[in-house]
């Protein structure tokens, strides 16, 4: 008889996956609104999180559910809300405050077409820079961007672990397409999958300061009924939490969100890269595009072309050096992306000017095709 | 005695639009372009009014719309009521088709605060209690025990009184309707475009979909629910003055709540239940509006 935990297999809709991920990674609580094309996450989470002790909310509105799952972290809990891009917008002063008061928080916007009301029942990858600067003021942020249904599944329990090691807002974006697609994916027995718990402040630490970082940068976190007297606060604070106008202090204060994630990069950076060794001809894709691309890699490679694929799953912090080391040999990378070009400016600062860097992109909500990409990587191999 | 309604059509909603078929909703419409005539811009948020009066391939409504986010109505009817205004052209009006959702819920704070300056808007919400354009989700307006995607065992709390709430403000009109009341509805519709300032009617819309309903019963309901005393049809002027517009309260709420695939994990003691709070707020009302029978 194998020891082997068991797994078990289910035909799942992408926005069912990021439900079922998050119970698995530990949230119990979720607050959401309704938006196409993520309700189905919301109405999974209603009929799942009372079985597990968990709590759902429907609230009044994006940025009431953005502050409730902010209220519900500060309480104790692994908290998240799912939405689409005229909520995600909605939802970013709230998010501002997530980063300033480093509340671990996981956000889904499964992406429709934009801007405004846009294309709802659509696919698109607009949102990419709304993720990463949507809220004002200088500060990291972890996205991810998964390409699979099984892949929402494990980037959600991982964006719970990130989001509680590191205390910051996680935002995970995915296409319309992949939030309704249904594929089989094999979830993993419970007691398998790793757990990560956000540090609480002891509650004995006469010495506690609130945001005073700990040995790995990050500050421990009070829990409210420990007796901790501290103040949580969207002000510039320094390391005893309260407002500050010092200019050394606001320093501080800002180097710290904006560069606490640089010395953990090894646990947060994910990315796939397919055919990599001797290519001469990258693509850089994400998430429904990176699927297509796949298939025109393989495509490419059949006609004797030697084309690569670099898949960031962590979008943001964006997984720079990985894709210096792949393009040094390649003489042309394409940027496939489903907005006017937004990862391509990324792509470009970092390629080098050896590389000659090429935008594919479409606004028309339709996916890109493989048959697109092929095109593309043949046109730059031929050059 | 069957009785005709005068209805004239002059062709400001046009056939081909996009609501689900047999749907209620776009009668109301109607009979609300119709009523107000041509020289006037409709406001309209994400909704299944925006579904019906917009793309499909042309608008339906033969008035310029401005689609709005969902937060912001009457906020963006307010800003188009007081251009008008500045350029001379106050006999333009200024009407909202909303739903249940961005009234009641999101689009609350621009709706209390555009009372609270009394801006000149004839708002139309049509309230299907819930969010049946993204699949059927509740919303505040979904009444007490109702199943949706969201409360799969029945939302636990009570349906919000928004006429009370808009009353407590003292909105100079404010006003109950149904698709199963159409000379009800021109009147009140009439009657409001006499009327300065702030004015809201909340018209009930059956959701054949979401309630669970048959494609051809969407009147019925509607005067069910109205026969049954769970939407009671009234009218509040100043905040003050309550005209209640069907006295008699004829019908057990089971013969409406039976009828919908929404209520039917309901047993008889919940029903129970449900019978005598609309009782209870149906006595509430009449002390308000002064008569009794």
């Amino acid at each position: 008889m194998s020891t082997e935990p068991a797994t078990t297999t289910q035909n799942l809709e992408g926005n069912e996956a990021c439900a079922l991920g998050a119970i698995a990674g530990g949230c119990r609580f979720y607050a959401g609104y309704p938006i196409t094309p993520s309700s189905e996450i919301a109405e999974r989470m209603a009929s799942e999180l009372p079985g597990v002790g968990g709590v759902f909310i429907q609230m009044e509105d994006e940025i009431a559910s953005m502050a409730a799952i902010l209220g519900a972290s500060m309480g104790g809990l692994k908290v998240m809300t799912a939405t689409s891009g005229p909520g995600f917008s909605l939802k970013q002063e709230n998010l501002g405050l997530a980063v300033a008061t480093e509340i671990p928080c996981v956000i889904i916007d499964v992406m429709r077409g934009g801007p405004s009301t846009g294309l709802p029942t659509r696919p698109a990858q607009g949102d990419y820079m709304q993720a990463r600067w949507g809220t004002h003021g200088d500060h990291a942020i972890i996205v991810l961007t998964p390409a699979s249904v099984a892949e929402i599944y494990a980037q959600t329990i991982r964006a719970f672990n990130l989001a509680e090691a590191f205390r910051t807002p996680v935002v995970i974006l995915y296409e319309e397409t992949i939030g309704h697609l249904r594929e089989t994916v094999d979830l993993p027995a419970p007691e398998t999958i790793e757990i990560i718990d956000r540090q609480w402040a002891a509650p004995d630490d006469r010495n506690f300061l609130p945001y005073r970082p700990g040995t790995d940068g990050i500050p421990a976190m009070p829990r409210p009924g420990d007796g901790h007297r501290t103040h949580m606060t969207g002000l510039t604070h320094g390391e005893d939490g309260f407002p500050t106008q010092k200019p050394e202090a606001i320093a501080a204060a800002n180097r710290h969100l904006s560069h606490k994630l640089e010395p953990h990069l090894d646990r947060i950076e994910q990315f796939e890269i397919v055919a990599g060794e001797d290519a001469e001809v990258i693509v850089v894709a994400c998430g429904l595009v990176a699927r297509a691309a796949k298939r025109a890699v393989a495509k490419a490679r059949a006609k004797g072309i030697r084309a690569g694929l670099f898949r960031p799953i962590t979008l943001w912090p964006f997984p720079t050096l990985p894709l210096q080391a792949l393009l040094q040999p390649a003489g042309a990378v394409i940027v496939a992306e489903m907005n006017a070009g937004q990862l391509i400016a990324e792509v470009e600062r970092h390629a080098g000017d050896h590389c000659r860097v090429v935008g594919l992109n479409r606004i028309d909500g339709e996916a890109i095709t493989p048959s697109q990409i092929l095109q593309q990587i043949e046109e730059l191999a031929n050059d | 005695m069957a009785k005709t309604i005068e209805f004239h059509d002059e062709g400001l909603f046009h056939s081909g639009h996009a609501a689900c078929p047999g749907c209620v909703e776009a009668l109301a419409i109607r009979v609300i372009a119709n009523r107000i005539g041509r020289n006037a811009v409709a406001v309209v948020p994400p909704s299944c009014s925006a579904v019906i009066v917009g793309p499909h391939p042309n608008s339906a409504l033969d008035i310029p719309v401005y689609h709005t986010s969902l937060e912001s109505s009457a906020a963006s009817a307010s800003g188009i009521r007081r251009a008008l205004n500045a350029s001379d052209r106050r006999d333009t009006e200024v009407i909202v088709l909303a739903g249940d959702g961005g009234t009641y819920d999101i689009g609350f704070q621009a709706l209390s605060s555009a009372v609270e300056r009394n801006e000149d808007i004839l708002y139309f919400c049509f309230d299907n209690e819930g969010y049946m354009n993204t699949g059927g989700q509740k919303s505040s307006s979904t009444p007490w025990l109702a199943a949706t995607g969201s409360t799969p065992r029945g939302k636990p709390s009570k349906k919000k009184n928004l006429v009370e709430i808009l009353a407590a403000h003292g909105i100079p009109y404010v006003a109950t309707a149904t698709p199963g009341h159409l000379d009800d509805l021109g009147r009140k519709i009439d009657k409001a475009m006499t009327i300065d300032g702030m004015r809201m009617i909340i018209i009930l819309i059956p959701c054949l979909d979401g309630w669970g309903l048959a494609d051809d019963v969407g009147v019925t309901m509607a005067r069910l629910a109205v026969e049954c005393g769970i939407f009671p049809l009234y009218e509040v002027e100043q905040g003050r003055t309550y005209t209640l517009n069907r006295q008699s309260k004829t019908l057990p709420v089971g013969e409406y709540l039976k009828k919908q695939k929404r209520y039917r994990h309901l047993n008889e003691a919940q029903i129970g239940l449900i019978q005598a709070e609309v009782d209870e707020d149906w006595m509430r009302l009449l002390e308000k509006t002064g008569s009794r029978r």
